[in-house]
């Protein structure tokens, strides 16, 4: 395989050989992503009922192309963890994240999806970014619509920017989580080869 | 049993107190009479009582007196490690009664109300979980809140909070 | 490759039919409540039935239409629910736990956020049970406010009710309006405590600050817009045809077996059974106001949609009256060992300074002593058993979440039905699984 390919392989979007076309065709599948972003349902705890009012009329998420709250996380690219962990939901955060499919992200809503919250003891994860990797994380007990908006005007920014399609690998962000392509396949490139 | 009781120490508005109701000690405790039969009777108190109109069970719960062992009890109960403690009420006359059981902990199972109340069935199996005390007869003793697999039961007061150290944490864990 | 964790509860699910005894599948058929041997017989029968397989389906704990962590375990014979089991325990908090670390002061913090879509109520609870075993006595401005802010609580429930029971059964579109009218209620929460949610208000002593200026305009504000949509949503939903067949004759259940499974609030009273706290045991002022109990025939589905909707109606009333009857005063008991100072009194007095100072940090400490105290949240019956040891702490504190008892009759109300009944009668008994799991 040759070093170009290597690195289109590992780079994504941002390893590709740009000419104006393929420079423009980025920008519009960020714009279309970021969009329409559809959120998988996981109002776990009071969160959830500050994230129903955001997606309600006064605050309006369909303006962002976001009132869609889809049931199966097959089709969803967002996870908002809105809500407090427990330790016998933890296995089904996970397995949920795991059935989403790329490319996805996190927000985490409320103190106690971030770091436990007021509750530090036994019962709680301290903090989901024990269980998945997280972009954003919204503070507020819980927190209003307002700032889960903020939240989420920050993800789309970071969409924008194509930050975080680089960011996982380059940090390793959250909980060490990579993703990798399977071994054995041959990838297909989208752009001029020179 | 003994026949003589001895009022909690509690802030006024008490009324005389009958000594004994349905054979066990007896004490009234803001408006609300509390028995203290031992496990052997506890089934037949609370049947007895079920009797006289008290239909709705509204709560079974329990309490770890192992670091307050000198909770005032009507003279002649002997205090233990566990309580189990049950709520009933009846509509038609408007009452509540209470009824604390004492449990050893050398053997912590009590007979289980199921029979007599069905609603009974998930607060005996939350106690259980919590506390590890069995119902005897209780059709699905298992774990409700924790998961399945879990060690431990976490209201017991040897079991700790679990709390992880965090800076600037205003108040401590020791409390008492 | 992406490494998929397996979730199962072991013991606490649905065992298949064949590894389930006889007594077993006569439990979970919901035919507990004291039936006769051949008619418990009949039921085993039945329950073992034909030759045709069923099918175990998991529902959940991620799930549109379990309002919340829940997890349903069914088991089906083509669409017909036969067995159910409902496993909980996904939003466990610890929150007793927590609540033996906590000052009495802190209390309300953690109890509040048991039953989030009615926390005042939780605070209430924990607060009235803390007040009994102070022995202090309230001032009539603190009941009437709490009074004020429960009703308008109770609204906002019912509300929240309204929007996802209509959502589940298919008339989306509710969702938006009950957040709307709700939305105005949170409004004036905000204005008054601080917070949408959650608040920490009700503390105890009485409330944490006296209602704003002009506190009367936007209760009545409110007052002004709601009845005429409720009237929308009597148009939207009661009269509609699709409405009715979905939810009239399903999930019913009797005033015996709702008694016997513990059921209180809205479960209770549509089975005709006319049992509300305010009324018969009553706690705060209820006893000075007037208000009627809304009560059902059915004990289904459409009854307590019903009993939820002209609920809303009364909490109106009450808080008409309390606008009304409002009394002037101190809205927290003047005891200093209770309450904490006005800010401003620290500045000029050392002893206000130290009061401050220990109920903060130490906190109150309260004699020692047992209580139960029960009020009627929108869910039920929502009690509070605190035991002191006459230190600053409660010794244990065990919250009755109404929720966690009314879920005992779903197994009883999805027999026999199908799954898309299961969601109506979910939905109808509006559990919140803060308080469920706790």
């Amino acid at each position: 395989m040759s070093d170009r390919e290597e690195q289109g392989l590992t780079a994504g979007l941002a390893g590709l050989q740009h000419n104006f076309l393929t420079g423009t065709l980025e920008d519009v599948v960020k714009w279309a992503r970021r969009n329409s972003v559809f959120s998988a349902q996981f109002g776990l705890a009071c969160c959830a009922i500050e994230m129903m009012a955001t997606g309600a009329a006064h605050y309006d998420l369909a303006r962002f192309g976001m009132e869609v709250f889809r049931g199966s996380p097959r089709q969803a690219d967002l996870m908002i963890v809105a809500g407090r962990v427990s330790q016998k939901m933890a296995p089904v955060l996970r397995q949920i994240y795991d059935q989403m499919t790329e490319p996805k992200w996190v927000i985490s809503m409320g103190v106690c999806a971030s770091s436990g919250g007021m509750f530090n003891n036994y019962a709680i994860v301290q903090g989901v970014d024990q269980i998945v990797p997280v972009d954003v994380y919204a503070p507020g007990c819980p927190p209003g619509p307002m700032t889960l908006l903020h939240a989420i005007l920050t993800l789309h920014e970071q969409i924008r920017t194509g930050e975080i399609t680089q960011r996982r690998k380059e940090t390793g962000a959250g909980a060490g989580v990579h993703v990798g392509s399977p071994e054995g396949r041959v990838q297909v490139h989208v752009g001029t080869p020179r | 049993m003994a026949d003589t009781e001895a009022p909690e120490a509690e802030p006024p508005e008490e009324a005389a107190t009958p000594a004994e109701r349905h054979g066990v000690p007896v004490v009234s405790s803001r408006g609300v009479d509390v028995l203290f039969p031992a496990p052997g009777e506890y089934l037949r108190v609370v049947e007895a009582l079920r009797g006289e109109g008290f239909d709705l069970c509204v709560d079974v719960t329990a309490v770890d007196y192992l670091t307050h062992p000198g909770r005032s009890l009507p003279e002649g109960v002997a205090p233990e490690r566990y309580e189990v403690v049950v709520n009933l009420l009846s509509l038609e006359q408007r009452q509540r009664v209470r009824v604390r059981v004492q449990v050893p902990e050398a053997d912590p199972t009590v007979p289980s109300l199921f029979g007599l109340y069905p609603g009974t069935e998930v607060p005996e199996r939350e106690v259980f979980d919590m506390f590890g005390i069995a119902f005897d007869g209780h059709p699905d003793l298992t774990r409700i809140l924790m998961p399945e697999d879990w060690e431990g039961h976490p209201l017991r007061k040897d079991y700790a909070v679990g709390r992880i150290p965090v800076q600037f944490k205003a108040t401590g864990g020791t409390g008492r | 490759m992406t490494h998929v964790v397996q979730t199962s509860e072991g013991a606490q699910e649905l065992a298949p039919r064949d590894r389930s005894s006889e007594r077993e599948l006569l439990l979970e058929t919901g035919a507990v409540l004291r039936m006769s041997e051949a008619d418990a017989a009949a039921a085993i029968a039945e329950a073992v039935g034909t030759d045709d397989e069923t099918f175990l389906l998991n529902m959940g704990p991620q799930h549109p239409s379990t309002h919340g962590v829940l997890r349903l375990m069914l088991e089906l014979r083509g669409e017909t629910v036969l067995r159910t089991k409902p496993i909980i325990g996904y939003l466990h908090t610890g929150m007793e736990k927590t609540g033996e670390d906590l000052t009495y002061l802190q209390g309300p913090t953690n109890t509040t956020r048991m039953d989030y879509a009615s926390p005042f109520f939780n605070e209430l609870v924990f607060c009235l049970a803390t007040e009994a075993l102070l022995g202090v006595e309230i001032p009539p401005r603190a009941t009437w406010i709490r009074m004020l802010m429960c009703e308008l609580n109770r609204m906002a429930s019912h509300l929240l009710f309204l929007a996802t029971n209509g959502m589940d059964l298919g008339a989306v579109s509710m969702m938006l309006y009950g957040w709307r009218e709700r939305d105005l209620v949170m409004q004036f929460f905000e204005k008054v405590t601080g917070l949408r949610m959650n608040h920490e208000y009700i503390r105890p002593g009485g409330v944490a600050v006296d209602l704003p200026d002009g506190w009367r305009d936007d209760v009545l504000n409110i007052l002004d817009v709601i009845p005429g949509r409720l009237d929308e949503y009597d148009q939207l939903m009661t009269g509609q045809p699709i409405w009715r067949d979905r939810t009239q004759g399903v999930g019913a259940i009797t005033p015996e077996e709702a008694v016997a499974l513990s059921a209180t609030g809205p479960v209770l009273r549509s089975t005709g059974l006319a049992w509300d706290l305010r009324r018969d045991m009553p706690y705060l002022a209820y006893e000075e106001l007037e208000f009627d109990v809304v009560v059902g025939t059915y004990g289904d589905v459409f009854d307590r949609y019903a009993i939820r909707l002209n609920e809303v109606r009364e909490s109106m009333r009450i808080v008409r009256q309390i606008v009304d009857k409002m009394p002037p005063g101190d809205y927290r008991v003047q005891d200093k060992k209770v309450t904490p100072p006005p800010r401003a009194r620290i500045d000029e007095s050392m002893e206000a300074l130290i009061h401050h100072f220990k109920i903060f940090t130490e906190g109150f400490r309260v004699p020692e002593g047992e209580v139960y105290v029960a009020v009627e949240s929108p869910r039920g019956e929502l009690g509070c058993y605190l035991v002191s040891d006459g230190s600053a702490k409660p010794y244990r504190m065990h919250i009755r979440g109404p929720s966690f008892y009314n879920m005992q009759t779903m197994p009883h109300m999805l027999h026999g039905g199908l799954i898309a009944d299961a969601v109506a009668v979910i939905s109808s008994l509006d559990p919140i699984m803060g308080e469920v799991d706790r």
